[in-house]
């Protein structure tokens, strides 16, 4: 019996699925060495500025799409279906909306999207892609980007080493945000903080070369310095957390740009981590075998990653402790004991359990402000969040939360006057 | 010292107030709508206050929707309108525990006591005074006016009330069906006061002293009374002060003495007057370069117009086409080579019928002794009625009629856009026949009626409105998604200061991306083909055309008679029908009949089913009687002979049917919802728990009463129907005692194979959550919502047996249990298909088509479905359900992921279609369906490609079928011409 041995096209080929009704154009090697440039959508800037540093180090050319011009919006309009909900209608239309700008050559550029693969439609972001690209570029590949093993491609791998870099991204985008968000609207001179972040962006980039990327304690140290550093006032501004479905949460062109519009109000968004969400998928199978008793191989990976990540993260929270001037993000298994007072932890498609976690440990340590961002009709929100106020209200009879929608059709005055409002009750 | 007054200001959506206060009393007050006239009204209403008090000084501040964009740009000072009224309220009414305020455009709740908490409508919202407003243009009366006769009602019909096109989509018909207008006009005021209970409370009961603000409260005694008698509130509990429409200008009031800015009258005009906007507002090219384009762009749709023949002289044969539409009536009368005889179009002013007889008399006052109305043909929502009333010889889809009229003016027509009062109907024509049929969801229409009571709003005609648009020289780009919305983002574009000619000219073209865009949905021009007709009444709106055309970037056809095509198209039809019988004459009433014309309508419930319909029944003076408002031939006292079974109700009543089956010696009642996936599961979970030595009671059959029950506990009004539903359904299990309520929250369902995982949505997965923390009845004991994942025994047997260990309940009995349990909800599976196969041969023996009518289990919900499976049965098919063909093939190759249990059904039953001649699928998608938005698209592109045509059906709370029949008769007719041309 012989058996012919496959091309890397042809098993990312087969990996990728799907009718011939759609049309595939595989991400080779070839292209990589050809250059291609990979788009990627504009989710949380600062993290993926990191990630993108990461992929050029392993020889692929990226590019963050950075365009916000109402013409995104339409393109998504007319690329996706009514229903589909806002995140995809904002990443097609940037992916479109770039491919139509003329700024790239059509011909050797490729796109990327993350997949989760869990029971919320968000899975389906890559195919909705696919299919619009489809019809109108079809020479230009989607690479699906995950942790999970969906649609492996050999030419455009998930290795150890890239699995860690990334880690490590999200571990420095985060404490980069984090501080951000605690100085800026403290600063007395205009600028200083966002000149410190483009300084640490530049730095990581350069330190990744190096071994030293791989040992966060000092580079945290400098990081909690040098933004100390800044001069602030003392001013007391009411803090608002923001969670939510996690493109909606992070990316200022679904949000109008809340952290903005939150710091220009006066008030001190905090945004809980993107490590949260990582944390939160790796816990999935973990929640599995206590639900269901499921206990294969892949279990026990997970819970060797979460392990490390946990790890990681209370290193962080560590430092910050230590150095004592800025407030540390939760820690998570904090996190899943807050979600056990309200919410199972077996809710796990979307965001799932987080959301209402992410609340309640807002609410339990004064962030009583907090903004629930989800895309309109969003389906996991219906419960977690929109679901789960009454219970946090009633544990928390001051918290103040406010469920916003976003959508193409939403104003930007009609979300604004809601978190206007929201605002004037936190000052009662 | 000088006297300071304090003045509050508050602009809202649609009026403007103020109130002087002289230290703490009230000295002035006003309230005045400002027609978007917002800055102007402002100014002038100050400039009266200086006449009052010449010289006064003030503290002043504005608060109001609209009134932010102004303060900021005067920097005058702002409050927030909810922080206000909440002001007031406490200097006022100190004891109020409730707060509910109505404006124009916004509905507010706020709770003072047991924590504050303010709730606001949100991005989807109806149930305001707006939606009041435009209610009672549909009604053709004044707001006061329908609030007396909303007072003298004896009947409430259910009306949607999340969204003002929802509802007007159930009043339409009911108008048309002759329900009288003082129960509509209730029933509008009781959708008022459901939208705020279910809505805005969404989960927090209103209770204890509710205080009631705003214009539309304090204006009308009929809303009043609604929301005292939903709520239950005496006289002490429900408030309605004196003051209720200033309320917040009195509290912004309150804040001026504190912190305004102190003005004196002749400061604040100016600061008002000189503000300036934020230019912030997306714009885009003229319509029109100049008059020159404008005139060559008239001069070119003249070319399509009929010839006209005076009615007057005439002598001959004659065809009539009626068109009785949703909002207006369309008559033609013509000649049998095609030319004009009469015509008429204008509003049914809600009574159709009447308004087509008079049309009648004044064609027979005109003609002359040798006309004959050789055949007559009717279409529209009120194609029945006209019918049956009037002795019109033939009705037909609209589709049809639409398509017949296009083909008259451009015979190689591609593709026919009509968009009319409440409806786009977009169909492609191929091989002379209708293709495919994208109409408006209820949800994002923006059709012609919109753009009319947006005139209204601002205070014109419709059609100087629209005039205003065509020299606009920078459109304002207002978005293209549902009324509502549109609603926001034109206050949006006034507050930045666009004036009505660009605000009219950017409705133009709203209208038409939201057909392109939304409807159509269309990639590229190029897919609509060369040649388009468009028509329907909207197209009569130059800016509307004009934008159309330069969205497509190409010239289209707009017959003169644009708003005529569906009468015209029946006149053609008429005249088909009827080309070989030359000594036809129509049997539609002749003058001497129509003397006699009279008839009287009262409404009742039909009693033939469950599903009680809501029945208008009308009696001609002549003894004969028209039915309507029912689903099945029931309700028209018609009997089926020989009926072929339904698979819907056929699974509906198997469903039910477990419960009938009890063990001697119950150890306990388990309650089980009959909701979401226990429509599907039913077989294995009774099984499971008779065979533990349960009871197994169920909720009751639903209704709307069900829906009711558990209003009050819903927390997100955008999530589905069969979610909502739900609610209702637990306080059912708890009014029936039972002594627990097992309902598990089920990440995963049944894996049927062939699928990338088997999950269940979100919503049906984890509702159970939702329910322990929105229902305050439920607790740990009496709500068990263990974690199943029902493909894993030994799990089952442990969950199962911890959940129920009071009664005794041992792991190993459950273990030993399930067998049974899996069997049976396999041979629950295997009678339904068995039972499919059988309606098959039926069918096919009696030569009739059959649908798959693919859902979720728990569209065989006949308050979910609203009994669309017997529609569809009576336009003679046989209705068959995707689960009972869905395991007899395997999943043809997707381009999605393919994880969720029911949807992989859906998809398996589209190739079970494709490989059946005789077999169409209808997807019943319930509105708020995240994941359906995935669905459909796969299942649509599965079935074209193998030369089936694809047919949804968006249902919601909204009992009206209108947009379903339209399509299910399209769908009918569609065959039909394609066997025509086959032969």
């Amino acid at each position: 019996m012989s058996k012919q041995k496959l091309s890397d096209e042809e098993i990312a080929r087969k990996n990728m699925g799907g009718s011939d009704r759609v049309f595939k154009t595989v991400f080779t090697k070839e292209m990589k060495d050809a250059g291609y440039t990979i788009l990627i959508p504009d989710m949380l800037p600062i993290h993926f500025k990191l990630i993108i540093k990461i992929y050029e180090k392993n020889g692929y050319k990226m590019e963050l799409l950075q365009n916000t011009s109402r013409n995104v919006i339409d393109e998504g309009l007319k690329n996706t279906h009514n229903d589909a909900c806002y995140p995809a209608l904002l990443v097609i239309g940037q992916f479109m909306d770039a491919l139509k700008s003329g700024k790239y050559d059509v011909n050797k550029v490729a796109l990327v999207m993350s997949q989760t693969g869990g029971g919320c439609r968000a899975s389906n972001y890559i195919h909705l892609i696919r299919k619009a690209v489809a019809a109108q570029f079809p020479q230009v590949p989607v690479i699906s980007l995950n942790f999970s093993g969906l649609e492996k491609n050999p030419a455009f791998p998930m290795t150890p080493k890239i699995a860690l870099m990334l880690i490590y991204a999200v571990l420095y985008g985060d404490m980069l945000m984090l501080l951000y968000n605690q100085c800026r609207p403290y600063e007395l001179k205009k600028g200083d903080t966002d000149r410190m972040l483009a300084r640490w962006q530049h730095r990581l980039g350069k330190l990744m070369d190096k071994k030293q990327y791989l040992y966060p304690t000092p580079i945290y140290k400098a990081m909690l310095r040098d933004f100390a550093s800044i001069p602030r006032s003392n001013v007391k501004k009411p803090r608002v957390g923001i969670v939510g479905e996690i493109y909606v949460k992070y990316s200022p062109l679904a949000n109008n740009d809340l952290n903005e519009f939150l710091i220009s109000e006066d008030c001190e968004p905090n945004v809980p981590g993107l490590l949260d969400f990582v944390m939160y998928c790796a816990s999935d199978l973990l929640n599995d075998k206590d639900l269901y008793d499921i206990n294969t191989t892949a279990t026990k990976a997970y819970k060797i990653g979460y392990d490390v990540l946990y790890k990681f993260q209370k290193q962080q929270i560590k430092v910050i402790k230590e150095h004592g001037v800025f407030q540390p993000p939760h820690d998570f298994e904090h996190l899943r004991r807050c979600a056990d007072k309200y919410i199972h932890q077996g809710v796990k498609m979307g965001e799932g359990w987080l959301i209402t976690a992410e609340m309640a440990a807002l609410a339990e340590t004064g962030t009583k402000n907090i903004i629930c961002t989800q895309p309109f009709g969003c389906l996991p929100n219906h419960i977690v969040a929109k679901g789960m106020s009454r219970v946090i209200k009633e544990a928390y009879p001051d918290a103040n939360i406010v469920a916003i929608d976003y959508d193409p059709g939403a104003t930007k005055v009609n979300q604004e006057n809601r978190i206007k409002l929201m605002l004037a009750n936190a000052v009662l | 010292m000088e006297k300071i007054y304090s003045l509050g200001i508050d602009v809202g959506s649609t009026t403007v107030k103020t109130v002087i206060l002289d230290e703490d009393t009230i000295i002035y007050n006003t309230y005045e709508r400002h027609f978007s006239k917002v800055r102007e009204t402002v100014a002038e209403q100050l400039r009266t206050i200086g006449r009052l008090y010449p010289g006064g000084k003030f503290k002043v501040a504005i608060t109001g929707s609209a009134g932010l964009g102004i303060a900021e740009a005067c920097g005058i000072t702002f409050v927030q309108e909810v922080f206000s009224a909440f002001t007031a309220v406490n200097k006022t009414y100190p004891d109020a525990d409730v707060v509910v305020e109505l404006g124009g455009e916004d509905a507010k709740i706020i709770f003072l006591t047991g924590g504050v908490e303010q709730r606001m409508n949100g991005t989807c919202a109806g149930g305001t005074g707006a939606f009041i407003d435009q209610m009672a243009s549909l009604l053709g009366v004044t707001v006061d006016d329908m609030n007396d006769m909303s007072l003298k009602a004896t009947k409430i019909y259910p009306i949607a009330s999340r969204c003002g096109v929802f509802a007007k989509s159930d009043i339409q018909p009911l108008l048309n069906q002759g329900a009288k207008k003082e129960d509509i006009a209730a029933s509008i005021f009781q959708a008022v006061v459901d939208q705020t209970v279910s809505g805005l409370a969404q989960g927090r009961r209103l209770q204890g002293k509710v205080l009631f603000l705003g214009g539309p409260l304090s204006f009308l005694s009929g809303l009043r009374k609604a929301f005292v008698d939903t709520l239950k509130l005496d006289e002490e509990h429900a408030v309605f002060p004196e003051l209720a429409p200033c309320f917040m200008a009195y509290g912004s009031a309150l804040h001026a003495q504190k912190m305004g800015d102190e003005l004196t009258i002749d400061e604040a005009i100016d600061k008002i007057v000189n503000a300036k906007a934020h230019d912030t507002i997306v714009t885009g090219k003229p319509l029109f370069a100049d008059q020159k384009e404008y005139r060559e762009f008239v001069e070119r749709h003249k070319q399509s117009d009929l010839k006209y023949e005076n009615i007057e002289t005439y002598r001959g044969d004659a065809y009539l086409g009626i068109d009785a539409g949703s909002t207006t009536t369309k008559l033609v009368l013509i000649t049998p080579d095609g030319k004009l005889l009469y015509q008429y179009y204008g509003s049914n002013k809600g009574q159709p019928l009447d308004v087509i007889a008079s049309k009648l008399e004044d064609i027979y006052a005109l003609a002359t002794d040798g006309l004959n109305i050789k055949a007559s043909a009717v279409t529209g929502y009120g194609e029945d009625l006209i019918k049956a009333g009037l002795g019109v010889d033939y009705g037909i889809v609209e589709t049809v009629a639409h398509y017949k009229a296009a083909a008259y003016f451009c015979p190689d027509v591609d593709f026919i856009i009509d968009i009319g009062g409440q409806d786009i109907k977009c169909f492609k024509i191929k091989n002379n026949a209708i293709d495919s049929i994208m109409l408006n969801e209820a949800c994002s229409s923006g059709c012609g009626s919109f753009i009319q009571t947006f005139a209204q709003a601002m205070g014109y005609e419709i059609a100087d409105f629209a005039r205003l648009g065509l020299f606009a020289k920078a459109p304002v780009e207002l978005g293209s998604r549902c009324t509502v919305f549109m609603n926001s983002s034109v206050k949006q574009a006034q507050k930045d200061g666009a004036s009505v000619e660009d605000i009219s000219a950017g409705l133009s073209s709203s209208i038409i991306k939201n057909a392109i865009y939304k409807v159509i949905r269309a990639k590229s021009i190029d897919e609509l083909g060369e040649n388009i007709v468009v028509q329907g009444g909207t197209f009569l709106n130059d800016a509307v055309l004009r934008s159309f055309e330069m969205e497509l970037g190409r010239n289209v056809i707009r017959p003169a008679i644009a708003g005529l095509m569906g009468a015209l198209g029946c006149a053609l039809f008429a005249k088909e029908k009827t080309k070989n019988q030359p000594d036809a004459h129509s049997g539609v009433l002749n003058a001497d009949q129509l003397k006699e014309f009279a008839y009287n309508s009262f409404a009742t419930q039909c009693r033939g089913c469950t599903a009680h319909c809501n029945l208008t029944i009308i009696r001609f003076n002549d003894g004969h009687r028209f039915v309507s408002g029912n689903r099945c031939e029931k309700g028209a006292g018609i009997k089926i002979e020989n009926k072929t079974e339904n698979m819907v109700e056929y699974k509906y009543n198997e469903i039910k049917a477990y419960a009938e089956k009890k063990p001697k010696n119950p150890k306990a009642k388990i309650g089980l919802p009959l909701a979401l996936s226990f429509y599907d599961l039913m077989p294995y979970f009774h099984t499971m728990l008779y065979e533990l030595g349960f009871e197994v009671v169920i909720s009751e059959e639903s209704t709307r009463d069900t829906y009711y029950k558990g209003q009050q506990t819903i927390p997100s009004d955008t999530v589905c129907y069969p979610a909502k539903l739900t609610h209702g359904h637990i306080m059912s299990l708890l009014e029936k005692g039972v002594d627990m309520i097992f309902y598990p929250c089920m990440s995963y369902n049944i894996d049927e194979g062939g699928s990338d995982n088997h999950y269940n949505c979100p919503v049906v997965a984890y509702y159970p959550e939702l329910l322990r923390a929105n229902m305050p009845e439920l607790n740990e004991r009496n709500f068990k919502a263990p974690y199943l994942n029902i493909t894993m025994k030994k799990h089952v047997s442990k969950v199962v047996a911890n959940t129920f260990r009071k009664y005794g309940i041992t792991q190993q009995q459950v273990f030993d249990v399930l067998n049974k349990a899996y069997t049976e909800q396999k041979r629950y599976r295997r009678r339904i298909e068995k039972k499919a196969q059988e309606i098959i041969a039926h069918a096919r023996e009696k030569g009739q088509k059959i649908i798959v009518l693919a859902g979720r289990p728990y569209h065989i919900d006949p308050e979910i479905n609203h009994g669309i499976h017997k529609l569809i049965a009576s336009l003679g098919f046989a209705v068959i359900t995707e689960d009972s063909v869905s395991n007899l093939v395997d999943v043809p190759p997707l381009d999605v992921l393919n994880q969720w249990t029911y949807h992989s059904r859906m998809y398996r039953a589209a190739e079970y279609v494709c490989r059946n001649e005789d077999m169409q699928l209808v997807q019943l998608v319930s509105f708020g369906c995240g994941i359906d938005a995935v669905t459909t698209d796969e299942v649509r592109a599965i079935l074209e490609e193998r030369g089936k045509l694809y047919t949804q059906l968006k249902i919601d709370e909204i009992t009206n079928l209108g947009a379903a029949k339209i399509r299910l008769r399209s769908l009918a007719a569609a065959l039909e011409e394609k066997e025509e041309n086959k032969k």
